[in-house]
Parts: C-alpha cells; structure tokens; sequence
C-alpha cells in the first residue's frame, strides 16, 4: 500500500479489480447478481470471480449450462422483471450463440414497445487474442456489437475503468456490453482504495502530445502506449487516446486532439473491413478533414482467423513497431 | 386429453356467465381477425400479419388461468393472445395502423404487441427468442418473492429450435414458476409437424427435461381452461414449470402472403368442422346453458367494439419524424 497525494494506493490485477467491482456491485444491490458458464464453483474459466460463489452464495453467483441463447435470454428476462442480472460470456466468440437474443430483444425491446420495457442488462465478455487460443477462442468482434443501435458497449483498460465502469453499466436502464481483453487480467498496478464508479460516456486522453493522434482502446492501448515512448525517444511525441466506449462514441475527444496534431492513426485489434476502426477514420473525415495534414491510417489485425503458432498470432495483430513505423512514416511524409 | 364425458360434465356444470365470457372473448378474437384482413387488403394494415382464427380457444382457455401480475411472454401470432389477455382492442388496432395510439406507439406493429399494465412481453417475432426471457422473468417473481406466474405461449416451430430445449432445461433446473403453452397448429409456417420433428408428440420433448407436460384439445376451450388452471395451481404453489401442448389449427394462411400450396383445402374445411367457437356456441346451446339470442347480443357488442376500435385507429395520429430516434435508448440518460 502506498499513498498518492493523500489517497491511499493499493497494488492488484486487472483480474482482482474486475472481481473487486463485481462483489461490491452484489453486495450494493440486491437486485444484482452474476450468471454465466463456470463462474461459480470453477471460480470463473480466467479465475476472476473465484470464491465469489463461497462467500455470496448460488443465488448471486450462479452457474449455468453451456447454454448461452438461453441464459443471455434469461438474463434479459430477470431485467425486464425486475433484476440487475449480470451476464457473463466466455468468450466473445461463443457470444454467437446469444446473438439473437442480444440484437433481436436486447437492443429492440424498448424501441419495440414505444418506449415501454427497457432493458437493465450488463453483458461481461472477454475478447480478443494473444495467448494462442486459434480461431474459435480469440476474436475480436466488439466492432460488430458496436454496431448495433440500443446497446452500448466498453472496454475498460486500465484498472480504473475495470473498477469502476460495471457499476455505471448496472445503473444504466439499457443494455450495456462490458469487452474485457483477458491478456490484460495479469495487469498488474496501483488502484486508488477508494476507487469507485466512472463514466462511460467519455474517451480519456492518457498520453499528451502534440504530433500525432493515435486512437485505440482495451489491450491495444498498452500497444499505443509502448509505441508513444519509442517514438518520444526519436523526438515524435505521441497523444494516445483510449476510447473506452465504442458505442456512443465520444467523437469530441478524439477531434479535438486531431485539431493539435493534425495526424490521426487508428489502432484496433479487428478485422480492418468494416471495423470500428473504418467508423472511426469515416467520422474523421467528415468531421476533421481539413484539419488532416496526412490521409489517417489505420493498423488493425490481419484478416485472417487466428492461427495457433505464436509467430503467426504475433503477425496476425498490432504491434508496437507497426505503429512506430506507420506514425514515423506519416510525420516524415509532410516533413 | 379430456375425455368426452369429462368434457360433457365440465360444460354441465359451467356457470352461464363464466360460459358467456369465454364465448365472447373468443368472439371478439375471431371479429378483429376479420377486421384486421379486411384492412389488410384496404392498405389500413401493412407487414406482416398473421391471424389466429381457429386458435382462439388457446388464448382464451388459458388466460382464464393468470392474475393481473402475472406476465404474458407472445408470439407473433399475437393479436389472440393480447386480446385475450386484456390489452385493450382499440389499441392493438391503432397498432396496427402504425399510429402513436397504439399499445406499442406503433413502433412494434401486428407482431410486436406490448402493454405494462398487463405484463404483456410481446409480440416476438423470431421463433422461439421469447422463450428464455420467460425464465428471466419467472426467476426475477421468484428471486423478489412474487407468486406470479409467467406464461409463454410459442408454437409447434419453436420446439424445433436450440432456445426451446435451453429454456426447458434452465426452467427446470432453475424451478422457475412459468407455464409454457405450445400452440401446436400442426404447421411451422407452411411445413408440416411430421417435415420438422422426428418426434411429433411435442409434449414428449418437453417432458423429458422432467417437467409436467400435457396434451390438450386446443380447439376446446373448456378443456384448455381446465388444464391451465390445474398447470398455474401447481406453478403458483412452487412446485416449477409446466409445459401444455394445445393441439389446434390455424384456419387461415400462415400471413398474408400465404397461398397455402401445402395444405388442402379438405384438410381446413375438415378442421374448421371443429371450430372452437361454433363448436362451444353449438354445445351451450344444446345444454340450454345459453340461448341464440345470447350468441346475437354478443354479436352485436363485439362488432361495437370492433367498429369503434376501427375509429380509435382512423383517428389516431402518426408519430412526428421527428421522434424517429426516441426509445433506442431510456430517456433522461446520457446516450
């Protein structure tokens, strides 16, 4: 433990922060309580909710079947009767299975009845590669659900955000999707004590710079980090925006920056057509274009399915030196 | 099913106000049918519309079973079921007209009927995505300790689908109170129970997740309320779900865009020798229970109604464009 300016520090995981926001949010209300696939007596399939079954009980952590159509389903019905269920889904790529029951009720229901059901439903998900998980375990797919118009979706970060953005979701009326990146559950940092809820309606610049703009959000982010410090060593000073939430998107944040830099580069861990990343340069286009001293760029994932060898996954995805070689690349191209 | 003589002792001892009631109710079902067609082919309705004529003792029989709390999970095929259940008719048919009177602002349209004061869930057009919301709604009764039942109506080709065998096994393992009505018209859309299901006794299916499951003669609407009555009694006293296939027929297309290539006319006019409402009228008449003028005076009434919902919906007003994006989200939220 250490303090920070008066507030008291405390050393934890990404994974303990998660698990941390989730008991406080049960213990808060009890209207709230968390189900999904092997997250009781398993402990959770990346151990963040272990021996939250022991110390909450089956009626708050409960288990289902591999079932996830159904309890997705299920979960929407406990909150139109009443609950604050929280879902969670292995993995975005078995979120599939609970598509229709995301976009077809989840995101219509209120629009459906004119305004009379909304949906209080917070879906937990994890997403994305890096541990050599191939091609049915490892996509990155938030892009997709970032399409889709009644639903919000996060993806918190760092670990203020893994604190604290579950419990505005659940205070949210409508249905929220919380993508959390599991390479990030080991993360280690400090974390305020007193850390509580935050909004997610707003990007947060966490590297100031005045080159270039690099727009990026969840695990990428440390990628964009990593690749500011390279590039400030070469006299290019980097600010890196991390989006926090893809839907709304908070365009003013990313705008404003673009207007200091005049240089905007996009990194996302999906597919490249048809991306959150694509939404993004389209929206800076429209909005900034005479601001832009280069075209933007773009470094997203291959699109390939992910292979299993490491060098290939590694080559599949962003990396620090793409990013450092595309922003040295669109400074020195207008000198 | 009800034996004949179970059947003929129920009608004997049928009080002539409670018989009158469900006469009527049936009734302004199968009027607001033909209204609805009749509009249809006047342009007044649009989309798709599918008409419950010939399945009217379903809705009827088993809503006689639900308190006012308790929920109403739909189908598409809907107009019945909300009828039945007490939305009221001028409301579903300015709905129907797409106009802002409607009981779903006429966002939703023929199959998204919605109503709060009579926890009426839809209207929900993808087969059998109604089913898991309700177990979530049932769990929600259970978890804050109300005895409501929710009652789920679907139909034979929803049996057909991975949700409904989810749904069975969480209900079951979850005990949750809800009564799921399959209404086995014998046709999922224009394919024939024995092209879709290996195994056409849908009860049997049902049955083996271990919970009650029963065959009733859809077209008899004392038979359904018995049996609705005795599946709410048993859910209402804890002991879980319930599962009822009521065995019926739709006399009408599937839609309106239906020419109905896969049936034969024989086989409808064969089915329509058992509809439920000349069939209940016939039989009370014949047990001096009512009288013709009795069926006349109901006549009269339900047109009334009809015609007046006719005009509640011609009045009604369209929503301002404006409006267009109102109810993607809750109001009064951030975005």
């Amino acid at each position: 433990m250490r303090t920070n300016g008066g507030t008291q520090m405390l050393e934890t995981t990404y994974r303990e922060t998660v698990r941390a926001a989730i008991r406080e949010a049960i213990l808060k209300d009890s209207r709230v309580f968390l189900m999904g696939e092997d997250v009781g007596r398993y402990g959770g399939a990346f151990g963040v909710t272990k021996g939250l079954l022991e110390e909450l009980g089956p009626e708050k952590i409960l288990d289902t079947p591999l079932s996830e159509l159904g309890f997705t389903g299920a979960g929407i019905g406990a909150a139109l009767g009443g609950m604050r269920p929280i879902v969670e889904i292995m993995t975005v790529n078995f979120s599939l299975l609970a598509a229709d029951q995301i976009l077809n009720n989840a995101a219509t229901y209120l629009h459906m009845s004119g305004g009379l059901f909304n949906v209080p439903l917070v879906i937990r998900m994890a997403t994305g590669a890096g541990r050599q998980l191939a091609a049915q375990h490892a996509h990155c797919l938030e892009g997709w659900y970032a399409h889709i118009a009644g639903i919000k979706v996060v993806t918190p970060a760092v670990l203020e955000d893994a604190r604290g953005m579950l419990w505005t979701a659940l205070e949210d009326p409508d249905p929220v999707i919380i993508f959390e990146n599991p390479t990030l559950y080991n993360m280690k940092g400090q974390l305020a004590a007193d850390a509580g809820a935050v909004d997610i309606h707003k990007a947060r610049v966490r590297r100031a710079g005045s080159d270039v703009t690099i727009i990026t959000y969840s695990a990428s982010l440390f990628k964009a980090l990593d690749a500011a410090t390279t590039l400030a060593q070469e006299g290019i000073e980097a600010e890196v925006i991390d989006l926090r939430t893809l839907r709304p998107l908070d365009d003013d944040t990313y705008l404003t920056s673009i207007a200091k830099t005049h240089r905007a580069v996009v990194v996302d861990e999906g597919w490249r057509s048809g991306s959150i990343s694509a939404e993004i340069s389209a929206r800076i286009m429209e909005k900034a274009f005479y601001e832009l001293d280069v075209p933007v760029e773009r470094i997203c994932s291959v699109e390939v399915p992910m292979p299993y060898p490491r060098h290939l996954e590694e080559a599949a995805l962003p990396q620090a030196t793409t990013i450092v070689q595309t922003v040295k690349r669109m400074v020195h191209h207008d000198g | 099913m009800t034996t004949k003589t179970a059947r003929r002792r129920a009608v004997l001892d049928i009080d002539r106000d409670h018989a009158l009631h469900l006469l009527h109710e049936m009734l302004r079902i199968r009027r607001f049918e033909e209204k609805c067609a009749e509009l249809y082919t006047a342009l007044k309705i649009r989309g798709f519309v599918h008409l419950y004529d010939g399945e009217e003792a379903c809705a009827v029989g088993v809503m006689q079973a639900l308190e006012p709390g308790d929920a109403v999970v739909a189908t598409y095929r809907d107009h019945g079921q909300a009828l039945a259940r007490g939305v009221p008719m001028n409301r579903i048919m300015a709905e129907m007209y797409g106009k802002q009177e409607g009981c779903s602002r006429g966002r939703g349209g023929s199959m998204h009927l919605f109503d709060a004061k009579t926890r009426f869930y839809g209207g929900n057009a993808i087969v059998a995505c109604g089913l898991p919301l309700a177990v979530g709604l049932a769990l929600a009764d259970k978890r804050l300790g109300r005895r409501q039942v929710t009652c789920c109506f679907h139909g034979d080709g929803a049996v057909a689908e991975g949700a409904f065998h989810e749904t069975m096994n969480l209900a079951v393992l979850w005990q949750v109170p809800a009564l799921f009505v399959c209404e086995n018209n014998l046709y999922a859309m224009g394919t024939a129970l024995r092209y879709s299901h290996a195994e056409t006794n849908l009860a049997k299916k049902a049955a083996v997740y271990g919970l009650p499951a029963e065959v009733v003669d859809g077209m008899d609407v004392l038979a359904v309320e018995a049996a609705a009555q005795k599946a709410v009694a048993a859910i209402r006293a804890g002991k879980g779900p319930y599962f009822l296939e009521l065995r019926t027929y739709r006399f009408r297309a599937h839609s309106m865009f239906d020419a109905e290539l896969y049936r034969s006319k024989e086989e409808v006019e064969e089915w329509k020798k058992r509809d439920p409402i000349t069939t209940f009228a016939r039989y009370l008449q014949e047990h001096e229970v009512i009288g013709p003028a009795d069926v006349e005076e109901l006549e009269h009434r339900v047109a009334a109604e009809v015609d007046e919902a006719v005009a509640f919906a011609e009045a009604g007003t369209w929503e301002p464009v404006e409006d267009l994006t109102r109810f993607v989200y809750s109001e009064g939220v951030r975005a």
